[in-house]
Order: C-alpha cells, then structure tokens, then sequence
C-alpha cells in the first residue's frame, strides 16, 4: 500500500465519510473511493465502480463478483444516542464505545448530563427533541431513552419514531410501556411505528444492575444492527 | 524491567490509526487483512492488523491462533516491498504449528507500507 492511500483513508475516517479501497492481490495496485475522489493505480470498469459503491452504501468488504479484487470499505461509526444520563448510561455509553459506536448522551439537567463516568463522550445539554435533531439519527444510529420521565423520553421518542433509526429503545416496564405506547397514539403514530420501540429494553437475560441491564440493552443494539434482512 | 515483560508501544487500538502513526514517525510497517473466510472463523472479512518492523503489532486477524505467523509474513513483505496473499486452516500442511482450532479457513493479504 502506497502511503498517500494510507492518508486518503485516514482523513476520510477523521472526516466521518465512508470511503473504500480497492486492492488487486496479485500486483499489490489499489484504488481509493470515497465521494467524489477516485485515486491510485488501478483502473475500475463502471460495473465495478457500480459493485464498490453498493458495497460502500450497504458496508460489505469482500471479494468482488466481477475481477476478483478484495474491497475494504470503512463506514462511520455506528452511532448510539442515550437520552438520560443516568446510571445506566454511565455503564452503557463506556461498553457502546468499546463496541466501537459514536455515543452522545443527551440530558437537559446539566447536573445529570455532567456527572462522572462520561469521559470521552460527547454530552449534549438539550432538551431530547433539540439534541436529537442535533445528531439527525440515520440508518446506523441506534436511540435509547434511560430518563423514566415522559416529559423528556416522549419527546425523543417522537423524533427517533421520525427518524430511520435502526434501532429505538425504552427503559420502563410492560406497564410503563403501555401507557407509553397510548400517549404516543394520541399523537398519532400507529401501531407498526410503535412496533419500532424495543419496550422492556433490552434482552431478557434477568439484568438486575445498572450494568447488567447496560449488557442487555447492548446485547439487542447488537442483534438488531447484525440482523440479516 | 523483566526480560519476560512487554511494553506496550501505544495506547492507541485502532490498528489502522497505529498504522498510520507508525507510517508517519517514518517507520517501516505493514497491513494484514482477512480477505476471505470459510467455516467458523473468529475475525470477520476486513479486519486488520498492523505490524511494526519491530515485531510488535496491533489488531488482530484470528483469535490468536495466526497472528504470530502473519507477523512473520508481514515482516517478510516488508523485506521483500512486495504484498503477499497468505491462507490457514485445517487444510494447511502447516496445520499442526499454525492451524485454526476452530477448524475454519482464513485467506489474509499481507501488504507493506510503501
């Protein structure tokens, strides 16, 4: 590999693009792909250049069906957005970022939103909706609300419901859920929107502590984000 | 220090960023990736792992099982300037010293930093 490759990929990845390299095996040549920059020394026919980007949109390195050349793609972190930055985020938020996700914690009370354990974790002191429409969720955004308090978890859960996220979460029991689910009817989401919530959050693995419950919740973001469709 | 004890050379566990450190402190390196897998393999296609002409790397390409032989390889394709495409599993004569207990196969593409 070239050292200029090496660098395109590098600030592609500090810029959060999504970007790939295109290696032939036998001679060592590579290309690099990543918006509108194409570079290197070996030249892609237009039904190749075709395959890498369906590669780099759906995040697939393999070898290629057409010239047997191996594609690296590197995709933005998955990103995690924690409405609540209660205990269950202080053990959730550091296990995401070890499971390589972008997590951003959003809390309104800057006494909350400040509290340890958030190092190195981009913390937003916002309502839910504003912070929300800050991150702008996409398809590899996962949202979970820890608050327990409809006034701050509704709100997200309007705009994470609106948004392609792959994955939405709710703490708070079957109880909890339920009259969640009717004011969010009120509002008039129906009930495939709704179906979109995990609530109970989490895999049932009978998690009792903040931690464990942190397991289960990014046990399910796990399962969801590596479902097959 | 121990003769037995190892220093970590940084703190940094993206191997493709410890890649690039390396690259741009003006050390030679190389860049290992999992082009292709078969069976039960632990590390999926696209994973890397960096190696410093020291010896030392980060990342990983197997649960353990070949990293010590694509360090070899990747300091040989360092040597030689020339990339290599490397494959281990049950099927590998070599099995026996550097085989995948998981009974998968496992092509990597070893390439130096040039």
């Amino acid at each position: 590999m070239k050292r200029e490759m090496l660098n395109l990929i590098a600030s592609a990845r500090a810029r959060k693009q999504a970007c790939a390299m295109v290696t032939d095996m036998d001679s060592g040549r590579q290309a690099f792909i990543g918006g509108a920059v194409r570079q290197g020394e070996l030249a892609l026919g237009e039904q190749q250049m075709d395959e890498v980007r369906r590669r780099i949109d759906s995040d697939h390195s393999g070898l290629m069906e057409f010239g047997g050349f191996f594609v690296r793609v590197y995709s933005p972190p998955v990103r995690l957005v924690i409405v609540g930055a209660v205990h269950i985020a202080q053990a959730l938020a550091p296990m995401a970022q070890l499971a390589g996700f972008d997590v951003t914690v959003i809390d309104p009370r800057e006494a909350f939103a400040r509290s340890g354990n958030l190092a190195g974790i981009t913390a937003l002191i916002e309502w839910p909706d504003d912070g929300l429409k800050q991150v702008a969720p996409d398809a590899r955004t996962a949202v979970v609300t820890l608050t327990h308090d409809p006034k701050l978890d509704d709100p997200a859960l309007e705009s994470a419901l609106r948004s392609p996220a792959f994955y939405i979460g709710a703490l708070g029991s079957k109880k909890t859920h339920a009259s969640r689910l009717q004011r969010l009817d009120a509002l008039g989401f129906s009930a495939a929107d709704t179906a979109r919530i995990h609530g109970p959050v989490g895999l049932k693995i009978n998690a009792a502590t903040p931690a464990e419950i942190a397991v289960s919740i990014m046990a399910q973001i796990i399962e969801k984000l590596r479902e097959t469709p | 220090m121990p003769a037995n004890s190892v220093s970590q050379s940084s703190p940094v566990s993206d191997p493709l960023e410890q890649l690039t450190a390396w690259v741009a402190a003006g050390k030679q390196a190389a860049l290992a990736t999992v082009v292709a897998t078969w069976g039960s393999s632990p590390r999926p296609v696209g994973s890397h792992m960096a190696v410093l002409i020291s010896g030392d790397f980060a990342g990983s390409v197997s649960g353990g099982c070949i990293e010590g032989a694509v360090v070899e390889a990747a300091l040989e394709a360092i040597k030689a300037g020339q990339p290599k495409l490397l494959e281990y599993g049950i099927s590998n004569e070599a099995a026996w010293e550097v085989g995948l207990a998981c009974g998968g196969r496992v092509q990597v593409f070893v390439e130096p930093v040039l």
